[in-house]
């Protein structure tokens, strides 16, 4: 089945969308890995306010390549290359983003492990074609803006106006339905019979 | 006798490879991608291929990086013992690196690995990470691979012991299994056996870069069969192909050692090659 979304999202915008199917976003999206994640959490911590809103929000786990083509200006970026990064360094942190923020979609590649737990009934995760980063810079209409660029090119927080991202597959539904976990599960029994 | 090539044209020369390597696939990947799209039957699976292949045209059109990752530079020389370039080439080729990040652009990705921060324009200490091999002749061939994190984090080495030569299979595949789509399979699996704790790791990252349709034996068609079992699939959504091939590469090694490392290349096998002092 075939889903367009466009964001901010609801709960009801997600609970509909089955592990399997296929979304296509459109709206905002945030940029965010490890060290965006880990200066979210430790914000939260110490009781401070976040530059951006994750409220509704989708995070792409992604480090894109951009240029800066003015003078300094926040909107003078150029996207060249922003396809999903490992969101298996993420797994650990997403637990306690989720707590905190009514984040609704992740966006990454390759899936987490022991998150579809903290997901039920709160979030979706979407896969996006790891190194698809030329199609997934087609689909990037502006940069809005970068937080914490002091992180670095990869590790800033950019928000993105995306049309129609995708095709991202849903890899955990909000019914706690993974299917990265159930291709591993299905491998280890095919090498524990060719161990046999 | 000097070699006729000038340190500016050498330094555009490696600009340009790296250009290449980043935008265009070698024929031999493009062509092992189109074939396991055409076979897959798995649904998802196709999507995730056609969506591979579809980037690989545009990135070449656009003449943008194929991957935001655009990885950390290793270089690959088999210098001919006659050639004499007249300049310090690896001087030359850190140069090459800090001009192709800017003309490209690559993305920024050498870190200091204690304090993290990042140097901005792909160099650092022993970075980028040039093997030189002495071979006769006058020529010198310099290939490029750029490597992305994704696949390479997902990399092992184990000592393993001298009798568990029959259980090598399982060790790749227990690799494999633990990488699931995190390294952006369909794969291609490096495999070094023997010599010594770093010989295997250069040997399994030298496998690599053999052409995807160069016949295989049949331990390593062994090993791809059952990788391919698994149903692991592209981006580990599953489907029938979980690794395009694999190459493996073996060295004598000490009677009480069994070194296996297993390098994991993603879908985007990039590398290309320049050879230098042809015409003399």
């Amino acid at each position: 089945m075939e889903h367009h979304l466009q964001t901010p999202l609801k709960i009801e915008d997600i609970e509909k969308l089955n592990a399997g199917d296929i979304v296509y976003i459109s709206g905002e999206i945030l940029t965010a890995r490890d060290e965006a994640h880990a200066r979210i959490l430790e914000m939260g911590e110490k009781g401070e306010e976040l530059p951006f809103s994750l409220e509704g929000a989708v995070v792409y786990h992604c480090g894109p390549l951009m240029q800066k083509t003015g003078k300094g200006e926040k909107k003078d970026w150029r996207v060249v290359s922003a396809g999903p990064t490992t969101s298996g360094r993420m797994s650990k942190m997403t637990p306690p983003l989720l707590k905190a923020h009514n984040v609704r979609v992740i966006i990454g590649k390759g899936g987490m492990k022991n998150v579809s737990e903290a997901m039920k009934d709160r979030c979706v995760y979407l896969a996006y074609t790891g190194g698809c980063a030329a199609l997934a810079a087609e689909l990037i209409t502006e940069v809005k803006t970068v937080h914490w660029i002091d992180l670095g090119m990869p590790e800033a927080v950019w928000v993105l106006r995306v049309e129609k991202f995708g095709p991202l597959i849903v890899g955990i539904d909000t019914k706690g339905k993974d299917i990265f976990a159930e291709v591993r599960e299905k491998a280890e029994k095919v090498l524990a019979e060719m161990r046999k | 006798m000097f070699s006729k090539i000038s340190r500016e044209t050498f330094i555009r020369s490696i600009a340009d490879l790296l250009r290449k390597a980043e935008i265009e696939l070698p024929d031999d990947v493009i062509e092992a991608l189109r074939k396991a799209e055409a076979r897959e039957e798995n649904p998802v699976a196709k999507s995730q291929l056609q969506a591979i292949l579809k980037n690989i045209e545009l990135a070449k059109n656009h003449g943008v990086p194929m991957c935001q990752d655009t990885g950390i530079m290793i270089f690959f020389a088999e210098l001919g013992t006659e050639f004499q370039s007249g300049f310090d080439l690896e001087a030359a080729i850190r140069d090459a690196v800090v001009l192709a990040t800017v003309e490209i652009p690559l993305r920024p990705n050498a870190v200091n690995p204690l304090t993290r921060k990042n140097s901005g324009d792909n160099t650092g200490v022993e970075i980028p990470d040039i093997h030189w091999k002495l071979v006769p002749g006058k020529k010198l061939k310099i290939t490029v691979a750029p490597k992305g994190a994704g696949s390479e984090n997902m990399s092992a080495l184990r000592m393993m012991n001298p009798t568990e030569t029959g259980s090598i299979k399982h060790v790749v595949l227990e690799t494999v299994i633990n990488a699931g789509g995190m390294p952006c399979p369909p794969l291609t699996l490096g495999v070094g056996i023997g010599g010594s704790f770093d010989k295997a790791a250069r040997l399994a990252k030298e496998a690599l870069l053999e052409p995807l349709d160069a016949p295989m034996s049949s331990f390593e068609k062994e090993i791809l069969d059952a990788v391919n079992a698994l149903g692991i699939g592209c981006m580990g959504l599953g489907g029938s192909t979980t690794a395009l091939a694999v190459h493996v590469k073996t060295a004598h090694c000490h009677t009480a050692s069994l070194p296996v490392a297993i390098n994991i290349q993603c879908w985007a096998n990039r590398h290309a090659s320049v050879v230098f002092g042809e015409e003399e």
